[in-house]
């Protein structure tokens, strides 16, 4: 379940974000991402998270990365699913009492439900109907399911808040 | 076909299609033997957005099967106006009828719709999206006059806005189609539709082309479609364009004496009316057709296998 690239990798950002006792540690997330993963989770601060951030910390496997550590939440899959869009390269590791009891890679899902809203003024899921959005993963990007927009670019910027 | 809903061209297989068109061929043969399989039957009509050529065809049709239409009357005398949804008005209509058919201003409204009803739901017009009746009428036009295999056809015009174009230029990569895309450069395809049909086909039959001269002579079937003058930013844009896509009895002479004109009417300009007297023209028996091809989408949505499969029947899907 682990190995000594990513130890190397924990020691090196141990200086910079604390450690936590119980939750969840989102790695290797593309530089400049993090918060639009806490904004994928819902998580703002304002119902008391404790969360620490960092932001371009230097990494090897990705030139510059971030890393999201949230006490006292252990992701569900489907929070790890969406995570894949905008941070494909995340490694999830779920803490108990100090130590990394699970360490998963995202997956893309086929499917991401009620978690991005349509760019498209022209689609019913953006007219007050009572659906969630839908939205077909790509290889490089995601399909409306109503409409049938695509988006490549700031899938990020889609994200239901 | 096993589908409770017909909502884009896109979920029609090949074998789908030739059903569909098998059937308009026999009810086209020979109207009055259909003319009692659905009496009782109630056809309700959804139109958000007027359009009285498709909603009288489908009219048509449900009548000629014996059955009968209701009809919810202008969006603005209706409970539309007061803020009810679709999802709503979709659940309320349902109750009352055997099978809906849709058209409505937005993309993607029909498929919202069919998530909510369990009668089998035709997708009349979604805004930018889908119309595949309409396809399902071109289809057996292009069928009865040129053939579908081996077949090379130019569709010209307003290929970004034209719904009709869409689901026409899926609903051919079935079959052994060379499709030439001819438009002005603000007009083409949009992005994505060219990805798709690049799924599904390889993409080997997908050519785009700003002017019809080069392709015209290798077409047999020329479908075209109007430029809307208001997709224009100005006036001088418009009159550049408007004249190139303009067919007149001197553009016919590079083309094939078989060549078959199509049109998904109302047309403007983009026709010559010289043209409608030659054997070229086949817009008007184009219209036509939509009356029995909605006779045989509905009779195949309406049977008893299809009843079944929605009751939770047996079915392949
Ligand atoms: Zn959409």
């Amino acid at each position: 379940m682990s190995d000594d690239h990513n130890h190397h990798d924990g020691d090196d950002h141990e200086l910079r974000v604390s450690k936590i006792r119980s939750g969840t540690v989102i790695d290797h997330v593309r530089g400049g991402q993090a918060l639009n993963v806490l904004a994928i989770l819902g998580i703002d601060g304002s119902e008391g998270e404790e969360v620490s951030v960092g932001m371009n910390v230097p990494s090897d496997r990705l030139a510059r990365k971030d890393i999201v550590k949230v006490e006292g939440r252990e992701l569900s899959q489907d929070e790890v699913d969406v995570l894949s869009l905008i941070a494909p390269d995340a490694t999830i590791n779920i803490v108990r009492d100090y130590e990394v009891i699970e360490k998963h890679r995202v997956e893309p899902p086929e499917i991401v439900e009620g978690v991005l809203s349509c760019p498209n003024a022209g689609c019913i899921t953006t007219s007050g109907e009572p659906v969630d959005s839908r939205f077909e993963v790509l290889e490089d990007g995601v399909r409306c399911d109503y409409c049938g927009t695509i988006v490549r670019d700031e899938i990020a910027s889609l994200i239901d808040t | 076909m096993r589908h409770d809903h017909l909502i884009t061209s896109k979920q029609l297989t090949r074998e789908d299609i030739e059903t569909i068109l098998d059937r308009a061929a026999e009810i086209d043969a020979d109207p009055s033997a259909v003319a009692d399989r659905h009496t009782n039957t109630l056809l309700g009509l959804l139109f958000f957005e007027p359009s009285t050529r498709t909603k009288m065809s489908f009219e048509t049709a449900m009548k000629r099967l014996g059955g009968d239409v209701v009809d919810m009357g202008s969006v603005e005398s209706s409970s539309v106006k007061k803020g009810e949804t679709l999802a709503d008005t979709v659940r309320v209509i349902e109750g009352y009828t055997d099978a809906l058919v849709l058209r409505h201003p937005k993309q993607g409204s029909a498929t919202m719709a069919s998530e909510f009803v369990d009668v089998p739901l035709v997708n009349a017009g979604d805004g930018a999206g889908h119309h595949p009746s309409q396809t399902m009428l071109d289809l057996y036009t292009i069928r009865e006059n040129a053939g579908l295999d081996d077949l090379t056809i130019g569709i010209m015009g307003d290929l970004k806005y034209g719904r009709t174009v869409h689901s026409l230029a899926h609903a051919l990569t079935n079959f052994d189609a060379q499709q030439h895309f001819i438009s002005p450069e603000s007009l083409r395809l949009p992005r994505e539709v060219v990805y798709d049909l690049h799924q599904e086909d390889g993409g080997a039959g997908i050519r785009e082309h700003e002017s019809l001269e080069e392709v015209l002579p290798s077409l047999d079937v020329l479908y075209v479609t109007r430029i809307q003058r208001e997709r224009f930013p100005d006036e001088q844009e418009y009159q550049k364009v408007a004249g190139e896509y303009q067919i007149g009895t001197e553009t016919l002479e590079a083309a094939g004496d078989d060549l078959t004109i199509m049109h998904p009417l109302p047309r403007v300009d983009e026709i010559a009316p010289e043209i409608d007297e030659t054997d070229h023209a086949a817009y008007f028996e184009q219209a036509h057709n939509g009356v029995p091809v909605r006779m045989a989408l509905l009779d195949l949505l309406l049977s008893d296998d299809g009843a079944a499969d929605r009751r939770g029947g047996e079915s392949d899907e």
